[in-house]
């Protein structure tokens, strides 16, 4: 993804926000789903020199045809309204919401980790997967493939524990994030 | 009522359904089906253009000029990539075009197929919306969204991709009364507090002013007269952007003309020194603002803009308000009043004495000579006899337009066509060509450098075949004259590249094409040529030989704030080398 390390500027010339702190948000996108909708919302980030931390999307309502696209972004707070502007212009987007600002939303995120190993550190890995509440869906003498659900942060955890444990391979999923609550979005 | 017919049909019938009358295209081969509508119909008459970039400039001519969508016509491949520059320009400028391409079969897609491009990818960043028809059936709901979106907030130019196969295959045609957009609703109306508050701010100004752009031009020529109405009922100054230019009349008092990058100095320093400034679908550009850290420091801002987006995008402002400028001037006029405000008028007094200082530097001054025109000269005799006509003026990309923007005065909306956001060069010919078609008895003029003229020089065979004719007013001083300027400013005087060794002979260029040629090179006989360019029935091309090494001022060098500018009168060429600062050189 674009994951930019230089800071998205407004403009070449200096801006007095230029001086605000960067923070994450969790923006939720509900879009038609019709061909090209995430190019256009990956476009506009990429065009417009915006971050992506992480990325998801699938149809959620199929009668209807919508989607949700669920983005991990960084930028200052001037910057996040500006994305937010950016995306509600989008012809199919319905609505957008900046999940971390309407209070800590939901967040949650399946990894599918391999870890190859013998002796010691093969029963360790399978002892650490138990105390994270991890799954085990593949095997052989040699290897486990572990599913794993929660926050970033504990995934984040897990695999750098697994690391030293002969961790061979992940795959994520990028985070799903729903806000808290009886309101829908 | 449905009605069966073929894809191409459709395509017809939703022009006519949408009050189209021209349309500028070039066929190809997977456009032939609705060029064959085409010459088979009598509503919608088509104005072949000599290259597809001419075909978007013109339909943004005509557009501009009008106020309704402008429509292009194009094939797959190499045609839809040559509307890219004009798709980009009217998405800056936020002109509302249609442009139709051709696309191949649909089971080609995908294959490389000979004049297959991935239109829709390419045309995705620089259009509000476009489309890829992958069925007959969708057409027709596509076509009528097609000009909702391109017309509703915020406009702007839409591509509708229809491949050959969808084109011939038959489907329902359903009108477009019975299409109603589930998504794109913009705001058009704006919130009552905000409009309030904003009054409120504006009637306890002391130093405010009006900073207007082209949200007023393209919010209709309603929004002009409300404007009007709240100026001189305010009585504060006001200044415009290069794209805004005809909303408010030149020819008033409380006009300060442009701002700017080559603004006027009393216009600049009056957004400096303002404590409320009243922006009206202007969107802070950087041409405008300068140094962003030090604009207009000391001022609360009211903004008024149809698109979210445009708020606190470049410039933090005090009261948003989001709603067509028409619909909120016609609140806040309402609002104003029936408060009847007590102004400060000590102040307000005050306020103007130190405008009139500023004005009476005279910041557009230049040295006139009685050997060589001076470009600024060639405008201000350009104005002066037209300006009683019912003129219309284009432009192409450079000093002469901003030259045009300074010197070429506007009392109405809608007269005024120029490439503000992208700078396209070559803009001005077909520009022209599209609003001399919507008004055929009108003078229109592009005004254009011997540089960008030929960029789209092969669309002087399109005036001739539609008997369009159009004045090109040609300042040549055998440079790219901006880009000259710029070295000047930031690279010793190096001109790389910038003076063309080789220009055609204007006026045999012109006859080449069946166009009248003149030149003129000295100022004594420059009014009777013009006047003989005005009394030539047909097109001409006007050679006007001007000063060579002119500059444009006043000037705020890239990197410097609204008081920091370069008056033309005593600038030496040593300033003019120093006025940028090492960080202000990797700024455009």
């Amino acid at each position: 993804m674009t994951n930019m390390s230089k800071l998205p500027s407004k403009s070449h010339y200096v801006g007095p926000g230029a001086a605000q702190a960067v923070v994450s948000r969790t923006l939720s996108i509900i879009v038609d789903n019709e061909p090209g909708v995430l190019a256009r919302v990956i476009g506009l980030f990429s065009g417009r020199g915006y971050n992506i931390d992480s990325l998801t999307v699938t149809e959620t309502e199929h009668e209807k045809h919508l989607s949700r696209i669920t983005i991990v972004t960084l930028g200052t707070p001037d910057v996040i309204v500006q994305i937010k502007h950016q995306l509600e212009r989008l012809v199919p987007v319905h609505r957008v919401r900046d999940l971390t600002a309407e209070g800590v939303a939901l967040e949650r995120e399946l990894a599918l980790v391999k870890v190859v190993g013998k002796g010691d550190k093969r029963i360790e890995a399978l002892r650490i997967a138990e105390i994270f509440r991890a799954k085990v869906v593949d095997t052989s003498t040699e290897h486990f493939v572990f599913e794993i659900t929660g926050k970033p942060s504990k995934l984040e955890e897990f695999i750098q524990i697994m690391t030293e444990l002969g961790l061979v391979e992940v795959s994520r999923t990028g985070i799903a994030a729903i806000g808290r609550g009886p309101a829908s979005s | 009522m449905a009605r069966t017919m073929t894809g191409a049909e459709m395509v017809l019938a939703a022009l006519a359904d949408h009050g189209v009358e021209h349309i500028f295209g070039y066929p190809g081969g997977a456009v032939l089906p609705i060029y064959d509508e085409l010459f088979q119909q009598e509503k919608v008459k088509h104005i072949l253009v000599r290259q597809e970039g001419g075909a978007l400039h013109a339909a943004e001519g005509y557009a501009r000029s009008t106020g309704k969508v402008g429509v292009a016509l194009v094939t797959s491949g190499p045609g839809a990539t040559n509307a890219v520059t004009g798709l980009t320009d009217a998405l800056m400028d936020s002109i509302p075009l249609v442009c139709i391409t051709g696309q191949v079969p649909t089971h080609l897609i995908g294959n490389d197929a000979f004049q297959e491009c991935d239109t829709v990818g390419i045309t995705r960043p620089c259009t509000k919306h476009n489309w890829l028809v992958k069925s007959v059936d969708d057409l027709a709901r596509i076509l009528h969204e097609a000009f909702y979106i391109a017309k509703a907030g915020r406009p702007g130019p839409v591509v509708i991709d229809i491949p050959k196969d969808v084109q011939f295959a038959t489907g329902n045609y359903v009108g477009p009364s019975n299409i109603a957009h589930k998504t794109y609703k913009p705001r058009v109306k704006p919130e009552q507090m905000g409009v309030r508050e904003a009054v409120e701010l504006m009637a306890t100004a002391k130093r405010p002013i009006f900073y207007t752009g082209g949200g007023v031009i393209n919010s209709g020529p309603k929004a002009s007269q409300l404007l009007r109405e709240l100026v001189r009922l305010t009585g504060f100054p006001i200044t415009s952007t290069l794209m805004g230019l005809g909303a408010y009349p030149a020819s008033d008092k409380q006009w300060l003309g442009m701002l700017g990058m080559h603004g006027t100095y009393e216009a600049n320093m009056t957004m400096h020194d303002c404590d409320v400034m009243v922006a009206v679908g202007a969107r802070f550009d950087d041409r405008i603002t300068g140094r962003l850290d030090a604009f207009s420091p000391g001022s609360r801002k009211i903004q008024i803009d149809i698109d979210p987006s445009s708020i606190n995008k470049n410039v933090k402002v005090d009261i948003p308000i989001v709603g067509d400028v028409a619909y909120t001037l016609e609140d806040m006029l309402r609002i104003w009043k029936s408060k009847a405000p007590q102004l400060d008028k000590a102040a307000h007094k005050a306020w103007w004495k130190q405008i009139d200082q500023w004005r009476a530097r005279k910041s557009l001054s230049y040295k006139n000579s009685n050997d060589v025109i001076m470009p600024q000269y060639a405008i201000q005799r350009l104005f002066e006899l037209t300006k009683d006509r019912d003129s219309y003026i284009t432009t192409e990309v450079g000093q002469h337009q901003m030259w045009a923007a300074q010197f070429y005065h506007f009392d109405e909306p809608n007269r005024w066509m120029t490439s503000g956001g992208l700078g396209t060069m070559g803009y001005g010919l077909p520009a022209a060509i599209g609003a001399q078609l919507a008004h055929p008895k009108s003078l229109v003029i592009d005004i254009a450098g011997d540089a960008s003229i030929l960029m789209n020089i092969q669309e002087a065979s399109t005036a001739v075949q539609y008997d369009l004719p159009v004045k090109v007013f040609i300042l040549n001083n055998q440079y790219m004259g901006m880009v000259r300027q710029w070295q000047q400013l930031l690279h010793g005087n190096r001109l790389s590249h910038s003076y063309t060794e080789s220009l055609p002979d204007f006026v045999k260029l012109a006859e080449a094409y069946g166009w009248t040629g003149m030149q003129c090179d000295h100022p004594a006989d420059l009014d009777d040529a013009i006047r003989a360019m005005i009394d030539t029935k047909g097109p001409v091309i006007f050679d006007c030989r001007v000063a060579n090494l002119a500059n444009c001022f006043p000037m705020i060098p890239s990197g410097k704030a609204h008081n920091e500018m370069l008056l033309g009168e005593d600038v030496s060429d040593e300033d003019v080398g120093n006025a940028i600062s090492e960080e202000g050189k990797v700024l455009v």
